[in-house]
């Protein structure tokens, strides 16, 4: 068993990074997730392993500084807030478009604008759509504890660089902010320069020996053909992602009439909401996305067979909903979907959960039948 | 003397650099970028930097710089070469990077860039190409731009009372600790083009040393962008722009100097 | 006395006929061709090639670098 201790989600963010062998941090302060850069620069992991940490003058910068390290090669990352990472989604489309690795980490807070600086998840449409401009894909990790956070650092690290694509943990401020326990992953050497030069010397800017061909970091094409080739390329990857890389949790799934759906904070909320509708006599269950791109289609799909109902939960005005509904129409079920959610910062009571379940889905609980169309 | 006897290897006193490929390049006829792209690759050459080079390409019409000079490239968003050349500089302590950029990617949209890292003294050459136009989009107002010069955005000359001034940016980056050789130079005559090799010779040797940023301002014509013929532009630009954005030397830290240029 | 004679070398097509180097020539060597490249080109050639002395001037501020230059010393 690894090293155990009791820490913040955004600390262990930069504790993980540092173990898994991570070569830079590029960041820009902005709450709710500052304890990242704190705690790197407290560290000062570069005596430890060598890794470099800079804070740049904004998110722009740090974003482009993670372009320049990662087209060269390097195990990068960078993390914000909601606002910090509209800044970066220019760059975020470049890195995409370029096809390179790195990790970035969304703390979100409530928006629009400035909003608020209490957690929020309606950066979901952001972080699973694209986001910047073009059609471009990240891949999207949720954790919901802050043993998730540790966790997804290097399983973000290791399916970017498996893509070629940037990786995204889409945590918010709760569980940026809360204090938990963590076994800590152990220490992993930083890839050594032949290694890295194995791995993408191909691609990166390591310095053009007489051997290869010159490597060019670029998301641009003037020839049409060739881009659209490159996009094709691009649906391709994100294809193979959906078929080989979701991740989910079923809770309490495989007899249930009633679905809750939700991921990071609220799905803490929803399993206890679970249990209350248990112990009420509702056959409640909790789908929780792990990923939430690729998003979990087809275990929707299985559930919606049976399922009367799935409602999810969010700390936004409903976003992921609309996944959900598309999954269940791709099933053909009849199976009803609906939202509920709180936003502004506020996380929504399990007891709110079930009252939201028992009101939406009346109709089915009164009747236990599923309505036909 | 007949000429096959001059045209011998023996003789040979000018050629290509090996580090230039034989690709046309797409810019206009005249254009000062491929006299700076030739010196550059001459430099990688001769200082034997071709297999430590990691290039930073801007967007504007050096976008495609990538294409001639044979080193390693990145292309960097509009304005933010200086924080992509950080991020690879900073993790290969050990490259030579350089960033290449326009008067609209430097002075305008990438302004924070290239003021935070000169002055972090991030180790990278900085060449700043400023012809006082945005070429690639079609001639439209640059902050260098100077008063009272027509552009397809200010069609009645530069108002300064609309448009402010005419931005020396330069002697702002030479106010900057972490700068080391900052300078202005041109490429027009083959004298200036000789001056501006040896200056980018001694700025990528202070890289190499890693004395913090170096920064190379060259006056530039865009010939299109001014409606003139290539020579036209380079007389317009001895009698405008040399004035106004006059040549030499600002700051080189190993002599102390600092001048307000 | 020992005297300089030089010789430039054109890639005709390279040329964008910009006359740079034309300017650029102290001794009145080059000139643009009456006649065009397969672009449309008025390419640079010696119009007076005794007169070069293959100082380079024209090879220095050509932007397509498309000249090459050869010089002897001759006695």
């Amino acid at each position: 068993m690894g090293e155990v201790r009791l820490m913040k989600g955004n600390e262990v963010l930069a504790e993980a990074a540092i173990r898994c062998g991570c070569d830079g941090y590029f960041g820009y302060p902005i709450t709710p997730q500052s304890e990242v850069m704190e705690t790197l620069m407290a560290r000062q992991p570069w005596n430890e392993t060598g890794m470099v940490v800079l804070q740049a003058e904004s998110e722009v910068a740090s974003i482009n500084m993670v372009y320049g390290a990662a087209g060269s090669g390097k195990k990068v990352m960078t993390s914000s807030s909601s606002p910090g990472v509209s800044l970066m989604a220019e760059g975020i489309s470049y890195i995409a478009g370029a096809e390179l690795p790195c990790l970035l980490v969304n703390v979100q807070r409530g928006g629009p604008g400035l909003g608020t600086i209490q957690p929020s998840q309606a950066d979901y449409f952001q972080s699973v759509k694209g986001g910047g401009h073009g059609d471009y894909k990240l891949i999207v990790l949720a954790p919901s504890s802050v043993q998730e956070m540790n966790d997804f650092v290097n399983l973000g690290f290791e399916l970017a660089f498996k893509y070629r694509n940037p990786a995204m943990i889409l945590a918010d401020g709760a569980i940026g902010q809360m204090m938990e326990k963590v076994e800590l992953a152990d220490f992993k050497p930083r890839r050594t320069n032949e290694e890295i030069e194995a791995e993408c010397g191909d691609w990166a800017t390591l310095g053009k020996p007489k051997s290869r061909k010159k490597n060019i970091v670029t998301s641009l094409e003037m020839d049409s053909d060739i881009m659209e080739a490159n996009n094709l390329r691009f649906q391709e990857k994100y294809k193979k992602l959906e078929e080989e890389e979701v991740r989910y949790e079923a809770i309490q799934c495989d007899d249930a009439d009633f679905v809750l759906v939700a991921f990071g904070t609220s799905s803490r909320v929803c399993q206890k909401a679970v249990e209350i509708a248990r112990a009420k006599g509702l056959k409640v269950g909790l789908l929780r996305p792990i990923t939430l791109y690729p998003f979990p289609k087809k275990i929707i799909k299985e559930l919606a067979r049976k399922a009367q109902g799935f409602l999810s939960v969010e700390m936004s005005a409903g976003q992921m909903v609309e996944d959900i509904k598309l999954s269940v129409y791709e099933a053909g079920s009849n199976a009803r979907v609906d939202y509920f959610g709180r936003m502004g910062g506020i996380i929504p009571s399990p007891n709110e959960v079930v009252e939201a379940l028992e009101d939406k889905f009346s109709w089915e609980l009164s009747y236990g039948v599923k309505r036909s169309y | 003397m007949d000429i096959n006897e001059i045209i011998k290897p023996e003789n040979l006193v000018y050629d290509k650099s090996a580090v230039l490929n034989d690709d046309v390049m797409h810019y206009c006829p005249g254009c000062t970028h491929g006299v700076v792209h030739k010196i550059m690759a001459e430099l990688i050459e001769e200082m034997g930097l071709q297999e430590k080079t990691v290039g930073i390409a801007p967007v504007g019409c050096a976008v495609f710089a990538y294409n001639y000079i044979d080193i390693d490239w990145q292309e960097a968003a509009h304005g933010r070469a200086p924080a992509v050349a950080t991020g690879v500089a900073r993790l290969h302590p050990d490259n030579f990077v350089f960033t290449y950029q326009g008067d609209g990617d430097l002075a305008s949209i990438g302004t924070a860039e290239i003021m935070h890292a000169c002055n972090r003294g991030e180790n990278i050459l900085v060449i700043f190409i400023n012809n006082g136009i945005y070429g690639m989009t079609g001639g439209q107002m640059a902050p260098t731009t100077l008063e009272g010069m027509v552009t397809s955005t200010t069609p009645n000359g530069r108002n300064v009372d609309l448009n402010g001034y005419p931005m020396k940016i330069t002697n702002l980056i030479a106010q900057l600790p972490g700068t080391s050789y900052v300078t202005r130079q041109a490429a027009h005559t083959a004298n200036a083009a000789r001056k501006l090799k040896r200056s980018l010779k001694k700025a990528i040797q202070n890289v190499l040393d890693k004395k913090g940023t170096s920064f190379v301002e060259v006056v530039s014509t865009c010939n299109s962008g001014w409606k003139m013929t290539p020579v036209a532009a380079n007389n317009w630009m001895t009698e405008n722009m040399l004035p106004y954005y006059p040549l030499g030397d600002m700051k080189d830290s190993e002599k102390g100097e600092h001048s307000e240029n | 006395m020992a005297k300089v004679k030089g010789a430039v070398v054109v890639d005709k097509e390279g040329c964008k006929g910009c006359s740079l180097c034309v300017e650029a020539c102290p001794h009145d060597v080059l000139a643009l061709h009456k006649e065009v490249n397969s672009k449309g080109y008025h390419y640079s050639f010696m119009e007076n090639p005794d007169e070069c002395i293959g100082c380079a001037n024209c090879g220095v501020v050509c932007p397509d670098t498309c000249i090459t230059i050869y010089r002897v010393k001759v006695s």
